[in-house]
């Protein structure tokens, strides 16, 4: 069996031989893994696809094996969002997607590694111990979905849902080469998934082609009454895979280059651009001028929602829980153990910009430079069909390179965060290398227009073959 | 008349009561009749506060709020938001409360009480939406607990939070106030006062329009009147010993009736509120023209109405409003054709009366009968029916049954669970009203028997008179009328 294999090569697989043995296959991969993608293997997964083959092949991803970041509740596998404060917390109910994909017959392969609670951008602040990056194992896959991304890379699943508050799917995906979606705010239920920052984040598909996230989308997208953010857009996500962008209009945002960005990713991307110009697009430079503030409006923003959303792992209900004289005591040494330094530092910074007389400034001017981030996208979009960008300044870099630096290390979302501060779509795509590390490009456009960024993604890798490269040493 | 206010007491009140009449809770479709039911069984991942589980608001509980600010008269807001109140505490599952903050559904409503000097305007300052946190039950005693056990049925309940101005000037008004309130809210159908933890009041309390004391954790409506006099007295001997009254939270401690210091304005809790992501603004001013078509008729109508249409005096007609399910039964009881007027007092007084001293609380009418349950002990219940207190009303309206003999069957009916009507333990107890023939014999009896007492009576001993008529009753089992038997001998001896 090939070991990357798109979703088609597995229904493919699975009608040739059975969904036992093609899951059978993925769980031998994954023995055999020297990244560290996943925090959990599943042990039901041959059970699983065994009842599908008794039952016929029914549904869209029968027997099709997928990756679960490990912030999103599947019943009877631990959901530990990387952290220690989660041990031996296992979920009794599935979230929202998971309900989805196993109603469309996919087999959960196992929960993947990630930063903690999703807080960073390189997979190095789980509790599980960081994932390598598939194209060079010194080096991390990004994050926080971290670990989607790398077994996706990796040929340890065909695909993966991760989630993305600030970047978290489309960092990695640029990092490890293969393609990630964050959907538009609302299209995706949250309901299940362990909450970083409530107003940004979307569950997004993590895969090795255009085709397959548009799969993923037609499964897990769509209303969830028991998500009050859920919106019902009815898009048909594998209609819009039309390898077709004349006519397509083009902004390129020129604060998405900004200093510090390699010369390698600068020229990819408007190499990138100008592919989109030959098979018919035409583009044009649009501002933003915003957008350098959006940086610190996702982190204020991020940081204050967390320092709530984290407040109920306090070792009273479950997951770990240190001894102490009395109530007080045993949550406040719970959360010092049980939390991790970035997590910690997260929680203090937005419990610090929430407090009364620090809370307007900072908590509502974060708001206030949110709406404003949000018209440079509408004023932008007003005029083209998509921007194209820089997914991440930077290749990959070295693991330990940046954690005791968390300052640089928030600098590196600075092209991803704008991006959910809007709630717009975003993808990544592979469009480069440097060095032998993969290179993303970024296209984002209008609320609900998810169509137009998978047209333009699917017809540019119909026309290139970055996504046909595998990483040389895992191969 | 007007009111001097000597002591310049101005009271505010903060009142949290549950919706305990919808059928499931604020965020999640877990039921709200947990009342007999083993702890955490009315539970799921939403209001346990599980991660990743999201709060979905019950559309009812947005109704339920409008109808309650419809009755208040006050202003709706024209969508609904939420903000999180973020504390640590054990029985908060989530770490915050899901409550509203600046914009509260109500605002600028109010309630017109019986005051010191006649009517008096209570003003609501506003009434916002907030979700219930679980209940902590202590192992022993709260100060010797070896544990506490969390008990989240109630987490996720509604919670109405109303702050009234400062604006009642005595606990007898604040009393009155909370009385209202709560019937206007069991008006609504949305509020059950006898359930446990229904109501819980703290209340903003000064002297000589001086600083405020908040005092927390009245359980009970009756608490707040001794709570606030305590607390006047309390104060009102901090000046005379020349000293000031801090801003301070105190505790109500039910038990000893006195209020404990918890808290200075120093410490006062930081809550970082913000917005609560998770939840979507809704817009709800289309709503409000049909809600408002579903109000009732509230209190002070149907005690206007009960005057015009049964011709009832104030009194009765205040009483017999004061609750929803008794005006009803009174309107069930009326609509058989009896005299209302009879009616009022035989239901107002005497029903009400002996359900008060029995310590029993109007909990159910159905249209048939009217049911009543024990205040602290609620396996202690009953009933009587309607077509029960028609049968008894004409009884008496009809000179069959003396009113000392209405009482005691009143008092059967209340007491024994057995269904009998009124007719059946009037002839059990042969409580009819003697014949006249019966009388007139036993009359005549008395006197034949009775040759000293006559002869006394007839020589001026007026005191005879009353024995002889008491052998008169007794003879007839008290079935006679006393003055008729007394007419009788007068008659008799003196011609």
């Amino acid at each position: 069996m090939a070991k990357w294999m798109s979703v088609a090569q597995v229904k493919e697989k699975i009608e040739e031989n059975s969904a036992e043995e093609v899951t059978a296959q993925y769980l031998e991969v994954i023995g055999k893994s020297k990244i560290n993608g996943y925090i959990t293997v599943s042990e039901k997964a041959l059970e699983q696809a065994k009842k599908i083959d008794a039952e016929g092949h029914n549904g869209p991803l029968a027997g099709v094996p997928i990756a679960i970041k490990d912030n999103i509740s599947v019943v009877g596998l631990p959901n530990s969002c990387g952290s220690k404060i989660l041990e031996g917390y296992i979920p009794p109910f599935n979230a929202h997607v998971i309900e989805k994909l196993l109603a469309a017959g996919a087999v959960i392969l196992g929960k993947t590694n990630m930063d903690e609670f999703a807080m960073g951008s390189s997979t190095e602040t789980s509790y599980f111990g960081p994932t390598a990056n598939p194209w060079d194992r010194e080096r991390v896959p990004g994050g926080s979905s971290g670990g989607s991304a790398a077994v996706v890379a990796a040929g340890e699943a065909p695909f993966a849902l991760g989630s993305d508050t600030g970047g978290s799917v489309r960092c990695p995906a640029a990092f490890c080469g293969v393609v990630g979606l964050k959907p538009t705010y609302g299209s995706v239920s949250r309901y299940g998934v362990v909450a970083y920052a409530n107003s940004l984040e979307q569950v997004g598909p993590l895969a090795n082609n255009v085709t397959d996230i548009a799969v993923l989308m037609d499964v897990i997208a769509g209303y969830d009454h028991k998500d009050s953010t859920s919106i019902d857009s009815k898009i048909e996500y594998q209609k819009a895979l039309v390898e077709d962008v004349k006519g397509l209009k083009i902004g390129v945002p020129k604060e998405f280059f900004g200093e510090g960005i390699h010369p390698d990713v600068e020229k990819a991307v408007w190499n990138a651009i100008h592919k989109c110009e030959d098979l018919g697009a035409s583009w044009e430079e649009v501002s933003m001028p915003h957008i350098k503030y959006a940086l610190a409006s996702y982190y204020i923003i991020a940081m204050s929602e967390a320092s709530s959303n984290l407040a109920r792992f306090d070792g009273t209900r479950y997951g770990y829980r240190a001894s102490g004289e009395n109530w007080h005591a045993m949550v406040s040494k719970t959360r010092a153990e049980g939390f991790g330094t970035e997590v910690k530092r997260r929680i203090l910074l937005g419990t610090y910009a929430l407090s009364a007389g620090y809370h307007d400034k900072y908590y509502l001017k974060a708001l206030k430079v949110r709406t404003l981030v949000k018209q440079d996208f509408d004023r932008a979009l007003s005029k083209v069909d998509v921007l194209m960008a820089p997914t991440m300044p930077n290749p990959a870099f070295k693991i330990g390179e940046k954690i005791e630096d968390p300052l640089t290390l928030y600098l590196s979302d600075v092209n991803t965060c704008p991006i959910n501060l809007a709630g717009v779509p975003s993808l990544s795509v592979p469009c480069g290398f440097t060095d032998g590390l993969p290179i993303g490009l970024q296209i984002m456009g209008k609320p609900f227009d998810e169509p137009a960024v998978l047209r333009a993604a699917y017809t540019f890798e119909q026309n290139t073959d970055y996504h046909t490269k595998r990483p040389s040493e895992v191969a | 008349m007007v009111y001097e206010n000597p002591d310049g007491v101005r009271i505010g009140l903060e009142i949290h009561i549950q919706l305990n009449k919808l059928k499931t809770k604020m965020f999640c479709g877990c039921s709200t009749d947990y009342h007999n039911a083993a702890p955490n069984t009315h539970t799921c991942p939403v209001c346990l506060g599980l991660p990743g589980a999201l709060p979905v608001l019950n559309k009812k509980v947005v109704e339920a709020a409008i109808k309650v600010g419809l009755a208040l008269e006050g202003e709706i807001a024209e969508e609904t938001q939420f903000h999180r109140k973020n504390y640590f505490y054990p029985d908060l599952p989530k770490g915050y409360q899901i409550t509203q903050y600046d914009f509260p559904i109500v605002s600028n409503g109010k309630i017109v009480i019986e005051g010191e000097d006649g009517e008096h305007t209570v003003g609501i300052t506003r009434a916002h939406m907030e979700e219930d946190p679980g209940k902590l039950v202590h192992i022993g005693s709260i100060e010797k607990s070896k544990g506490v056990l969390i008990d989240y049925n109630r987490s996720g309940v509604t919670l109405i939070e109303t702050v009234t101005e400062p604006d009642m000037r005595s606990p007898k008004e604040a009393r009155r106030f909370l009385d209202k309130f709560r019937n206007i809210l069991e008006y609504l159908d949305v509020f059950d006062g006898n359930l446990e933890g229904a109501m819980r009041v703290d209340a903003n309390v000064s002297v000589h329009w001086g600083t405020r004391v908040e005092v927390k954790n009245i359980s009970s409506h009756k608490g707040v009147e001794r709570a606030l006099l305590y607390e006047i007295m309390r104060q009102k001997n901090v000046i005379r010993r020349g000293g000031k009254v801090s801003q301070e939270t105190r505790h109500f401690d039910e038990g000893r009736g006195v209020t404990l210091s918890m808290r200075t304005k120093e410490e006062a809790e930081d809550y970082r509120y913000f917005r609560e992501p998770d939840l979507m603004p809704m817009r709800i001013t289309d709503w409000i023209p049909a809600i408002k078509e579903t109000l009732p008729e509230l209190p002070d109508a149907k005690r206007a109405r009960f005057i015009e249409q049964y011709g009832i005096t104030d009194m009765h007609a205040k009483s017999l409003t004061s609750k929803i399910m008794l005006a009803d039964f009174y309107e069930g009881v009326c609509a058989k054709g009896v005299d209302p007027k009879i009616a009022a007092t035989w239901t107002a007084d005497v029903f009400l009366g002996e359900l008060n001293y029995r310590d029993l609380a109007i909990s159910s009418y159905d249209g048939e009968k009217i049911g009543f349950i024990h205040a602290k002990d609620p396996r202690i219940k009953n009933s009587i029916k309607v077509s029960d207190m028609v049968e008894l009303v004409n009884l008496f309206a009809e000179g069959k049954i003396s009113d000392r003999a209405a009482v005691e069957v009143i008092r059967t009916m209340l007491d024994t669970a057995e269904e009998k009507t009124p007719f059946q333990i009037i002839e059990e107890k042969g409580l009819f009203k003697a014949e006249d023939d019966l009388v007139t014999k036993a009359v005549a009896e008395t006197i034949a028997e009775n040759e000293a007492a006559v002869q006394d009576y007839l020589g001026g001993t007026e005191k005879s008179l009353n024995f002889l008529v008491g052998q008169v009753m007794k003879k007839t089992k008290g079935t006679a009328d006393a003055k008729t038997a007394r007419d009788l001998i007068i008659k008799e001896l003196k011609g």
